[in-house]
């Protein structure tokens, strides 16, 4: 059977490859390729080595918008994993109307980004009005306008892998310990937490990677301002792809320098929390 | 964390944290229905005589946005793409986990390294792609959704056919089936759960996605509901807050009302999408 399955490769794998192909490979390739060159279409490019990456160096608003992004991913990590394990491990009890509390907290997940960014800029705008400000104030506004309005949007998504991660617990493990003569606290610390470590990794790994990837909420609810101070790192590349006429190969080389941290991150993320899990 | 000992006061106050939780769309709610130069001012007073604009917002919004158009178009590219991905993606796992030769594991390791790739590294060069080949078209985007979702898609499919036993094909290929009834008669249906997942976490993604559609698709003729709402911002200048919160009424409902039909499939389908990267 797999011999004959082996000759009919061009059916099952044939199309996925080729839009593959299309949809990934070779923007990839010539994505790289194009990061060292100048470029405004994709068939004027001339080569100029590393010259696009030694312009990043010195691109201040780019500088800023990484360090920018790296502390709205720390800060955004630690409160949505903190709130979403917390909500879940109450609503794991028996809290009467629990089914209908975890589906309103899962609820933002399914409405998109744009749309949450306009939500959020009336209900932030209206309340900053209060003090005759509005969240393009200034960049301190935007990041914690930003960090409330994902909270909200993943709270219920990371509670939900939580609730199943803790109910995959067995009861015996937790009695034992309440034999053991630990209180909750001990229980949740020594047993739940490292029991929990593959549904920390997932989570940890999500918010990470949503962190640094956030866009659609950035454009909608700041849009930069002011002055681009609020720029997240896709938007900064954005922003210099579609802003800046001429400087297409610099931004093509920031998104080089973003995919490499992206990537990083994602696997020294996962060798980090995966060490940590044990059985029961 | 002390244990329940008051489970009703728990009730309560996680009944007032989820009307907290959904204030921001009651809020947009409300003042959907108010003049629009009543938003800015008092977006937290309810409307009254004075304010109240009636249905004047949802007529405008539905006219600015062309709304009806754009939410077909994103139906059309949802669950398109969608149907793409579960169809070829799943034949094209099968294949991978059964075959099992280098060019499957080759094929594999791509789709994996397609998963950590951040979109803003293949969007300039990607949106010339689909350019040159003409596929700036709500059913030329298929492809594209195809080939850069492949990654997650493959992924989950793998894990779910590595335990398939493989004594069920083999009995289906003694029994004389080749690999294309053997995948669809067989295999597809044992794929359903797994089938179920992805379709979840495609649909969540490309329904709700802005800048694939916005730097692949040609905008003028056509726009997803992210797309126009996003217009409605730019393109009038001032923004008619009226009409903005008109059109963003009426795109939450609908996924609000698809969310109450179908919530447990979704739960489950996010949780079983949770497999370790």
């Amino acid at each position: 059977m797999i011999r004959t399955l082996r000759r009919w490769g061009w059916l099952f794998a044939g199309p996925t490859f080729l839009a593959f192909l299309v949809g990934f490979i070779v923007p990839f390739a010539l994505g790289i390729y194009l990061s060292f060159t100048k470029f405004t279409t994709v068939t004027d490019s001339t080569w100029v080595g590393l010259e696009n990456y030694s312009k990043i160096l010195g691109d201040e608003v780019f500088v800023h918008s990484l360090w920018y992004t790296v502390a709205f991913t720390i800060v955004t990590t630690v409160i949505i994993n903190v709130a979403a394990f917390a909500v879940a491990y109450m609503l794991t009890k028996a809290i009467k109307g629990r089914n209908l509390f975890r589906g309103v907290f899962f609820m933002p997940n399914l409405i998109g980004g744009i749309i949450l960014g306009y939500v959020w800029l009336l209900l932030l705008n209206g309340v900053l009005a209060w003090w005759e400000r509005s969240i393009s104030f200034s960049e301190w506004y935007g990041f914690w306008g930003m960090v409330v309005l994902l909270s909200w949007q993943q709270i219920g998504y990371l509670m939900v892998i939580y609730v199943a991660g803790i109910q995959g617990i067995s009861d015996e493990v937790i009695e034992a310990a309440r034999v053991d003569g630990a209180n909750n606290r001990q229980i949740v610390r020594r047993v739940m937490l490292p029991l929990l470590m593959p549904s920390i990794t997932v989570c940890t790994f999500l918010t990470v990677t949503n962190g640094f990837k956030m866009f659609d909420q950035n454009l909608a609810l700041t849009n930069g301002a002011p002055s681009r101070l609020s720029e997240l790192l896709a938007l900064n590349i954005y922003n210099t792809f579609y802003g800046r006429p001429g400087f297409e190969g610099v931004g093509q080389a920031k998104a080089v320098v973003f995919f490499v941290i992206v990537a990083a991150i994602a696997i020294i993320q996962n060798r980090l929390t995966t060490a940590k899990e044990v059985k029961a | 964390m002390t244990t329940v000992r008051h489970p009703r006061l728990w009730t309560v106050v996680f009944s007032l944290l989820s009307l907290a939780y959904i204030y921001p769309i009651v809020l947009v709610l409300i003042n959907s229905f108010k003049n629009k130069v009543f938003i800015s001012s008092e977006p937290f007073a309810l409307p009254n005589s004075e304010t109240w604009a009636g249905m004047d917002n949802y007529v405008r919004g539905i006219e600015q946005t062309d709304f009806f158009a754009s939410f077909g178009w994103t139906v059309v590219i949802t669950v398109g793409s969608t149907l793409m991905i579960l169809l070829c993606t799943s034949m094209t796992a099968w294949w991978i986990v059964r075959v099992d030769n280098r060019t499957a594991r080759t094929l594999y390791l791509l789709f994996l390294f397609n998963m950590i790739v951040p979109f803003q590294m293949v969007m300039f060069t990607l949106s010339k792609v689909a350019n040159m080949l003409h596929l700036g078209n709500p059913f030329g985007i298929w492809i594209i959704y195809l080939g850069f979702g492949a990654g997650l898609a493959v992924f989950i499919f793998t894990g779910f056919v590595k335990a398939i036993p493989f004594e069920i094909e083999e009995a289906a290929t003694i029994d004389g089936a080749g690999p294309v009834q053997i995948f669809f008669r067989v295999i597809m249906p044992i794929m359903r759960p797994s089938i179920i997942t992805v379709a979840i976490l495609e649909v969540m993604w490309i329904w709700n996605d802005y800048l694939l559609p916005y730097l692949v698709l040609d905008i003028r003729k056509y726009k997803t509901l992210s797309i126009a709402i996003q217009y409605l911002k730019g393109g009038y200048g001032t923004v008619d807050m009226g009409a903005m919160m008109a059109v963003l009424v009426l795109a939450i409902v609908p996924v609000i009302a698809f969310y109450l039909f179908s919530q447990r499939h979704i739960i489950k389908g996010v949780v079983a999408g949770a497999v370790k990267g």
